[in-house]
């Protein structure tokens, strides 16, 4: 017998952006990264071809763990760092559904750490959108695992004296088949970015790295100004050199593996790096450039295929399914004779 | 000369050894040929914490006991009258529960200088004197059971694991056991050498009882008046994890199992992890919190949501209950309870986390709470806890403990088809949908992923009542609370009314969990003593029967047995303002149905 319910889905091919929205009304500060992420986010939906009623997003605590109230799916505001777990939870129990994890530099490197990189090492299929402002915001204003040494904030008027995670080096550290980067304000290179988060089987891990008006306003400012942005941002293109500053820079390697910023004109284009996204020790490479002393890059640095978890275990359901007659009452009863059994009369 | 045969209503036998000794196989394979032969068994298994303690010393000694009989059993026996002694160090840790005028099995050939000092023994005890009480009956296990392999050829380190089979074959003779059931089990399990050694073993065991002169007689225990059926042994977490499968298939909701590896719980994981046939996925999560929030998360798509744990894990979890009571999904969470606090006594059993499922949780957060009274009743109380949460979307707290876990007990196989169903109804209609509307029972709709028109946002930030949209109002959060409140006393609506077991009036025993046997059996003594007793066992903790107060009214007397320093004491005289008198154990072990009798005919005075 099933209890599930069997209904007509809605058509995904009528679907718009107002589809994804709710009537809550958006309660983050003003100028804060998270609207640039939530309008592409709702507009990147539509185009997924997913009806909505089959999208989930989970989230934590934090600011950006606000994000499912305004999404028009179902959705969970729920504990700090576990969405990662309630997700893999969601996703293993009905894998036709697209789960998404909505997640900050606190709840996903600090509290939920472990939470995150299992969900990535087993390579559940679910979205993991990792907002970066290097800031607890909504406890007002202390430093994060993502803060730089030296970060004067209210619980470190010293300077803090952590070292900082980088989450791309995280995530692949963590066997992550998909990792990608990219700014809250690039409406360009975001939709690109989510599309192929969403279009890949696995666990796809996006560090947005968002400005926090109030307490880390300018956090990324040295590489989001639109006057200099092509010299502090490196975008990953898959297959082409990696070139930055109009051309006239690429990323090259010394002869021990350092790597190194190569004056394309001087040195010519065959001592450039081409991107491979299937290569992680490429990926892991990349993830270690930093501005000022390299550009930062941006887009996707890995993306390899590897079996989710929500279907290999869906497999092994459908192989275990074929010692069992379909009459789950019967197959139950007959679990319970099982083994030594004996008669009383 | 002839040997004679002695019939008795009644054996308690403790095997006792090194952890490695296989005292756990022999007490296991003793109580299923007791089983089958028609007695009525219950078993206690008593084992270290560590894996493979050091041989021969005395905290790595691991002890089965069972109590067969031809009547019906409630217990695993008090204390033992035979004890099996594998080694000095047994003898040292177990000697002081064998009855007076007690059998006393002891392997001579581990008795030496060696293991004397390790169990701390200044003299042979086995020749100085010092056990007159007992009928001892010194044999060289350790000789005879490499006499008897050495033919098949076995390794001496693989041969001597056959001691074990030579101690039970001799037991088997003692009783006057069969040896067929566990050939049978020795051919499933073992093919080629190790079954003959094996069954060599076990058949010298048996033959040197015969043969031996010390053993001048036998016993023999008779079948029980068992109700008939169709029966086989179960443990507390098998029957614990077949009640889950089984509230599945009453419910027709997928099954899913998020687990951290603990113990005395893992058992009810490994079970289930093998009944994927049956559609039920498991899911060994990271830690305790990532395996209650894949459960949460489970439920909120629609499964039915389990988590499994003992005190620890409890503690680890506490948060994502709380989110559970908020976002009012259904969900079982079982705690195998073990000795406390902190990683405390992970092998011992112990009552002692019914106030942390109850107020364990931040802010004011409910939660129905179930209790399994034996083996076999986990399945009921599994079954019970499911019903529950379905029935008013709320998370469950279900209690085991160690000693029902671990303990096994011949159990009357339940017919599927004769168990009431559990309806469930998942919101499907779009007009007019509120995520936090209310029926009867007070729960709220389940509507799951994948329903077109339905979709909404659960958290943890508290709920409007109808809408479930955040809301800060403060009259809205007093009605949330009393309404979260309100609805897991309305559980109470469902039970049956409180039936004590015994006289109307006297000395009421009230007691939950795993010492319903010891409790049951106290008062059916304490009666036949002559004594005014009745006994009531409580399977749900939360909320407590309607009637109870009433019914405690009517004794003058009101006696609470518990395995923790009076926890259920302090709920009853909270709740009903009446003097109780606990009466409290923590020792890691359950109680004897003779300290529980002893205290109920003891007439103590109690402080209101």
């Amino acid at each position: 017998m099933t209890v599930y319910p069997n209904l007509q889905p809605t058509d995904p091919s009528g679907q718009t952006r107002k589809d994804f929205q709710t009537d809550q009304d958006v309660r983050w500060c003003p100028g804060c990264g998270d609207y640039s992420i939530l309008a592409n986010v709702q507009r990147t939906l539509p185009k997924l071809g997913i009806p909505r009623e089959n999208v989930v997003f989970i989230s934590g605590i934090g600011c950006s763990s606000r994000f499912p109230y305004y999404m028009g799916t179902y959705g969970m505001h729920s504990i700090h760092g576990r969405a990662p777990a309630i997700a893999t939870g969601v996703k293993t129990l009905n894998p036709e559904l697209s789960v998404w994890v909505i997640t900050g530099d606190g709840d996903a490197l600090s509290i939920g750490g472990n939470h995150l990189i299992h969900a990535l090492r087993r390579n559940v299929d679910l979205n993991i959108l990792l907002f970066n402002n290097k800031i607890y915001g909504l406890t007002k204003g202390q430093y994060s695992p993502t803060s730089e040494v030296g970060k004067r904030t209210k619980s470190t008027p010293y300077g803090s004296i952590d070292h900082p995670f980088n989450p791309v080096s995280v995530a692949l550290g963590a066997d992550a088949s998909f990792v990608a980067r990219v700014l809250d304000v690039d409406a360009k290179l975001m939709p690109v970015v989510l599309e192929r988060a969403a279009a890949h089987g696995g666990a796809s891990f996006v560090e947005i790295l968002q400005n926090c008006s109030i307490f880390n306003d300018g956090a990324w400012a040295d590489i989001s100004d639109r006057k200099t942005k092509h010299a502090t941002q490196l975008e990953l293109q898959h297959g082409l050199p990696l070139l930055f500053d109009k051309g006239t820079k690429g990323i090259g390697l010394d002869n021990r593996m350092h790597p190194r910023v190569v004056d394309v004109e001087a040195e010519g284009l065959d001592k450039v790096l081409v991107h491979d996204e299937t290569n992680p020790a490429m990926a892991y490479l990349l993830s270690r450039l930093t501005y000022p002393e390299f550009p930062t890059p941006m887009g996707v640095f890995l993306s390899i295929p590897r079996p989710t978890y929500d279907a290999e275990l869906e497999a092994q359901m459908r192989h275990a399914g074929r010692k069992a007659t379909g009459d789950g009452m019967a197959d139950m009863q007959a679990l319970l004779e099982s083994g030594r059994t004996w008669e009383v009369r | 000369m002839p040997k004679t045969e002695t019939v008795l209503d009644e054996v308690t036998i403790r095997f006792a050894g090194d952890s490695g000794d296989g005292m756990q196989l022999t007490g296991s394979q003793f109580t299923h040929t007791s089983a089958l032969v028609g007695n009525d068994v219950s078993t206690f298994p008593d084992y270290p914490a560590e894996i493979r303690a050091p041989a021969g010393s005395l905290f790595g000694v691991s002890g089965f006991q069972l109590h067969f009989s031809s009547k019906a059993v409630l217990t695993p026996g008090d204390a033992p009258d035979v004890l099996v002694a594998m080694n000095p160090a047994a003898l040292k840790t177990n000697l002081g529960d064998l009855k007076v005028g007690g059998i006393l099995i002891a392997n001579t050939q581990a008795f030496d200088d060696k293991n004397l000092e390790r169990a701390g023994y200044a003299t042979n005890p086995l020749e100085d004197g010092s056990l007159g009480d007992y009928r001892v009956y010194p044999v060289d296990i350790t000789t005879m059971t490499l006499g008897a392999v050495a033919e098949v050829g076995l390794g001496q380190k693989a041969a001597l694991r056959c001691k074990n089979f030579f101690a039970l074959g001799l037991v088997y003779w003692l009783f006057n056991r069969p040896l067929e059931h566990t050939l049978d089990w020795l051919k499933e399990k073992f093919h080629g050498d190790v079954y003959d050694a094996n069954e060599k073993a076990l058949k010298a065991g048996y033959h040197y009882g015969e043969t031996a002169e010390a053993f001048d007689q036998s016993y023999v225990v008779e079948q029980a008046q068992i109700e008939p059926g169709l029966y086989r042994n179960i443990t507390g977490n098998e029957a614990l994890a077949l009640g889950l499968l089984a509230a599945c298939q009453l419910s027709g909701l997928k099954g899913y199992l998020g687990s951290y590896p603990i113990t005395p719980a893992s058992d009810i994981l490994h079970f289930l992890s093998k009944q994927k046939h049956l559609g039920f996925k498991t899911f060994q999560a990271e830690d305790e919190i990532a395996a209650v929030g894949a459960a949460l998360g489970a439920a909120f798509a629609g499964g039915l949501g389990v988590t499994t744990t003992s005190g620890p894990g409890m503690a680890l979890k506490a948060e994502a209950i709380g989110l559970a009571v908020m976002t009012e999904l259904p969900m079982v969470i079982v705690n195998v309870q073990r000795g406390g606090p902190s990683t405390g006594l992970p092998t011992k059993t112990e009552q002692s986390d019914l106030l942390q499922m109850l107020y364990g949780r931040n802010g004011e957060s409910p939660v129905p709470i179930v209790a399994a009274q034996s083996p076999g009743d986990c399945f009921y109380a599994a079954i019970e806890a499911a019903r529950i949460a379905v029935r008013h979307s709320v998370p469950v707290v279900l209690l085991s403990d160690g000693y029902v876990a671990n303990g096994a007990e011949p159990w009357k196989v339940p017919k599927m088809a004769d168990l009431p169903r559990i309806p469930v109804r998942f919101a499907t209609e779009a007009e007019g949908f509120e995520p936090y509307s209310r029926d009867d029972d007070l729960g709220r709709p389940w509507a799951i992923p994948g329903t077109p028109g339905l979709e909404h946002r659960l958290g943890g930030l508290e709920k409007q009542h109808l809408t479930g949209n955040v809301s800060y109002n403060p009259e809205n959060h007093e009605f949330m609370c009393q309404l979260r409140a309100d609805k897991v006393a309305k559980v109470a609506d469902h039970l049956p009314p409180t039936a004590p077991h015994g006289d109307a009036d006297g000395t009421l025993v009230i007691g939950w969990g795993g010492t319903f046997g010891a409790l049951r059996a106290a008062v059916d003594q304490a009666r036949q003593h002559g004594a005014k007793a009745a006994h009531v066992h409580l399977r749900h903790l939360n909320p407590l029967p309607k009637d109870l107060g009433e019914v405690m009214a009517r004794y003058e007397r009101v006696l609470v047995p518990e395995l923790n320093l009076g926890q259920l004491s302090f709920l009853l005289r909270a709740k009903y303002l009446r003097a109780v008198e606990p009466y409290t154990k923590l020792q890691g072990k359950p109680f004897k149905v003779s300290e529980v009798l002893a205290r109920i005919l003891e007439a103590k005075e109690v402080a209101a």
